[in-house]
């Protein structure tokens, strides 16, 4: 089986839908002839034509209209905004239309459309570049919001989001597209061909939408976690000495709320980590669920590890960034009490 | 602010001439002479078309006569078609605007006095072509024979209402008749349709799309989005801006009609621009199948801004008389397009005073039978109209655990 990274994955599981539905097609700033700055969508415009993948405008409120008309005549598009910091332009449009089209038309017109969007720190990208705007979408009501964590999730989530009938938010945590970086910066990067999730097949497979993974099994402590925390979480659990849990969430929004409850019901207690700042932020939709779940499993308070409410600063990436180090604090805050 | 210095900067905010109690003000205006503007060849370039957006395509003259090259190749039955289409739309929403005032329904927007543009497109257009509609073009599903007991059904919200009670009056939804699900946010239907439009060119579809929006919401950003992806892909999409002079209270200066045209917008995205009278059934008949034509032939998109007035208020919601003169509506320069269509059909010796007479009372009882049937079924607040488990139906198409957890709190 072939080593992937994030970006190879992601760059087969449209190949891989290319090839098999002609109504699959793919867009964006710069996806076209040079494949996206990430690359994402490499030498699919030569395989497949320029009419399947091409460079759009860069107009993010046209890209994701575009792509809701393709939608609603019966296409299957999966539009790129380049960075997720880019996306607001086209909020409204995500927002307003794509999530309710379903809704207020009686189900009558659907939109079948795959927003990906890389997102996130840890790239010395500054302000306009690291956002985490997950919760920007989980807040509304029709859209699905997915987040990979390894080159083997990010395919088969992809694949089943392009197959969904509703539109989904595909959040790329671009500080892993090339390996899983654990928040240690002062460590070797290490590259995907290392990891066991970079076994990625190059043949057509899914992941559902809605369901959880435990990456890691612990009797201590639930970490709830996604995208880059997954491997921040890892370390922070092996460097610990707790013996946590760690759930990667995959999908935001419907939740695996069974996975949730069936883990801080074993191990009472939860720390939540997002790189997302922290008022408002997904974090506290997970805490209050897990309050309203499993109140009387738990030991302690539930603690929120996330970036802090202020913008994201460039020479100070990280001190902002959730380390492992204060992930470990977090925890033994959690533990102690 | 008490001294000024001499060389200071002045901040221009634009206003219209009249205001309430003043005499409306026409006047600076110069149109050309029906018959007057050439038709261009439809495989025109853009740039050859750039003067059409500074003049005004009009075929009919005030006593009814059909002038000069853009009069189009329609059949008189054909015409009478549309007027009816014309009479019963106004039929209508003189009906659901009262219902609005009887406590029937909570909202209602009226097409008074631009009927033309929607009846003389859906006409020019294929009956399968695409339409993204802004809020005021009930005559599109008035004139593809939409029944009118369903659309009252959706303005009173009841237990028939085809999109279940969830949106605002007259905001209707027909995918079988190529009717888009109308927003209310403003414009983002347009560059929906262009989009549209991509994925029928890309399928190899034969079917174009067309959109309206006001001139007012012209100067949303989904405009411009709307063109730029139009004139990069060369969609095959019609895209009308309907200029009625008034966004709500704002005259069309505030949005930039001070300066130029709306046609105008399109010189600049390599569209070409028409600017038609949109009170000339004939005019836009003929526009919109030359922009219809040109975009089949995979030639790309047009702009058109049909110039009329609403004569109407913006909705049940709004009184112009707060804002404009009372009488500006009937000193319109370019009349009525109901009266229009009638002289020009009378003058060709295919109608009446008295086929009129009567068409108007069959439109009448065709909206009263219509509103008898839907009222059966109930106004808004009827009880029992949808159950409130519908509310949860179709935000996904399954329901995921927490919208059942929260229908299950409803105790629905």
């Amino acid at each position: 089986m072939p080593n992937m990274t994030m970006i190879q994955a992601l760059n087969s599981a449209l190949d891989n839908m290319m090839a098999r539905d002609p109504t699959v097609l793919t867009y964006g700033e710069d996806c076209g002839y040079f494949g996206g700055v990430f690359r994402v969508t490499e030498h699919l415009q030569k395989k497949y034509g320029p009419k399947r993948c091409f460079d759009a405008p860069i107009n993010e409120c046209g890209i994701a209209a575009t792509a809701i008309g393709m939608a609603v005549y019966g296409l299957r598009p999966v539009i790129e905004i380049q960075f997720a910091d880019y996306m607001y332009p086209a909020y409204d449009q995500l927002v307003s239309e794509a999530a309710r089209i379903r809704y207020r038309s009686a189900n009558d017109y659907t939109v079948p459309m795959t927003v990906r969007m890389p997102y996130g720190g840890g790239i010395y990208g500054g302000q306009t570049h690291s956002q985490s705007p997950e919760a920007l979408f989980t807040h509304v009501a029709g859209l699905k919001t997915v987040i990979p964590s390894t080159p083997y999730d990010a395919k088969g989530l992809l694949i089943s989001a392009i197959e969904d009938d509703d539109p989904v938010i595909f959040l790329e945590p671009k500080r892993v597209y090339n390996g899983p970086f654990d928040g240690r910066r002062d460590r070797p990067v290490i590259p995907w061909a290392k990891h066991p999730a970079s076994e990625v097949p190059d043949e057509y497979y899914k992941i559902p939408l809605g369901k959880a993974n435990t990456v890691r099994e612990g009797a201590d402590l639930t970490i709830l976690a996604y995208g880059t925390m997954v491997h921040v979480a890892l370390a922070a659990a092996e460097e610990s000495g707790i013996d946590a849990e760690v759930i990667d969430l995959r999908t935001l929004v419907p939740v695996d709320i069974e996975a949730i409850v069936a883990s801080v019901s074993k191990t009472g207690r939860c720390v939540i980590v997002h790189e997302a700042t922290r008022t408002s932020g997904y974090g506290a939709e997970l805490s209050a669920l897990v309050q309203e779940h499993c109140f009387y499993q738990l030991e302690a308070p539930i603690q929120r590890v996330t970036g802090f409410d202020t913008p994201y600063p460039h020479a100070l990436e990280w001190e902002y960034f959730p380390t492992p180090q204060r992930l470990i604090k977090a925890m033994r805050r959690v533990m102690e009490a | 602010m008490s001294s000024r210095k001499p060389n200071a900067l002045d901040l221009h905010v634009p206003a219209p001439r009249a205001r309430p109690g003043d005499k409306p003000d026409f006047s600076g205006w110069r149109f050309p002479e029906p018959g007057d503007t050439p038709r261009p060849d439809v495989a025109a370039s853009a740039v050859e078309l750039r003067d059409f957006a500074y003049g005004l395509i009009r075929v009919l003259d005030m006593q009814g006569n059909a002038l000069g090259p853009w009069t189009p190749e329609i059949a008189p039955e054909t015409l009478r078609r549309g007027l009816k289409y014309m009479l019963v739309t106004r039929a209508f929403d003189d009906r659901m605007y009262r219902a609005q005032r009887q406590g029937k329904t909570s909202f209602y927007m009226q097409s008074f006095g631009e009927e033309a543009v929607s009846i003389a497109q859906a006409l020019a257009l294929n009956p399968d072509d695409m339409c993204f509609p802004s809020y005021r073009q009930q005559g599109l599903l008035i004139a593809r024979d939409y029944p009118l007991v369903e659309m009252m059904n959706q303005i009173y919200s009841n237990a028939r209402d085809p999109v279940k009670g969830r949106q605002l009056p007259v905001m209707y939804s027909s995918k079988k008749d190529g009717f888009f699900t109308i927003s209310g946010n403003l414009a983002t239907q347009a560059p929906q349709a262009v989009g549209w439009a991509m994925a029928s060119a890309y399928s190899g579809d034969l079917r174009i799309a067309s959109t309206w929006l006001g001139e007012g919401s012209t100067a949303e950003g989904d405009f411009h989005a709307a063109m730029t992806f139009a004139g990069v892909y060369r969609a095959p999409v019609i895209i009308n801006v309907v200029n009625n002079q008034w966004a709500i209270s704002s005259f069309q200066g505030i949005a930039g009609g001070e300066n130029t045209t709306f046609a105008a917008r399109g010189v600049g995205y390599g569209i070409p621009p028409l600017r038609v009278d949109g009170n000339d059934f004939l005019a836009v008949y003929a526009v919109t199948r030359w922009a219809a034509e040109r975009a089949r032939a995979n030639l790309g998109p047009t702009l058109i801004e049909h110039f009329t007035y609403r004569a109407g208020a913006h909705s049940t919601s709004d009184d112009p008389s707060r804002y404009r003169p009372a009488d500006e509506g009937r000193a319109w320069p370019l009349g009525d397009p109901v009266e229009r269509l009638k002289q020009h059909l009378i003058a060709l010796g295919e109608w009446s005073e008295e086929q009129h007479r009567q068409a108007q009372e069959e439109a009448l009882e065709q909206v009263r039978a219509a509103g008898r049937e839907a009222e059966k079924v109930g106004v808004l607040g009827a009880d029992g109209a949808h159950p409130p488990s519908s509310m949860f139906e179709d935000v996904y198409k399954d329901m995921p655990w927490h919208l059942r957890q929260q229908r299950d709190e409803l105790g629905a």
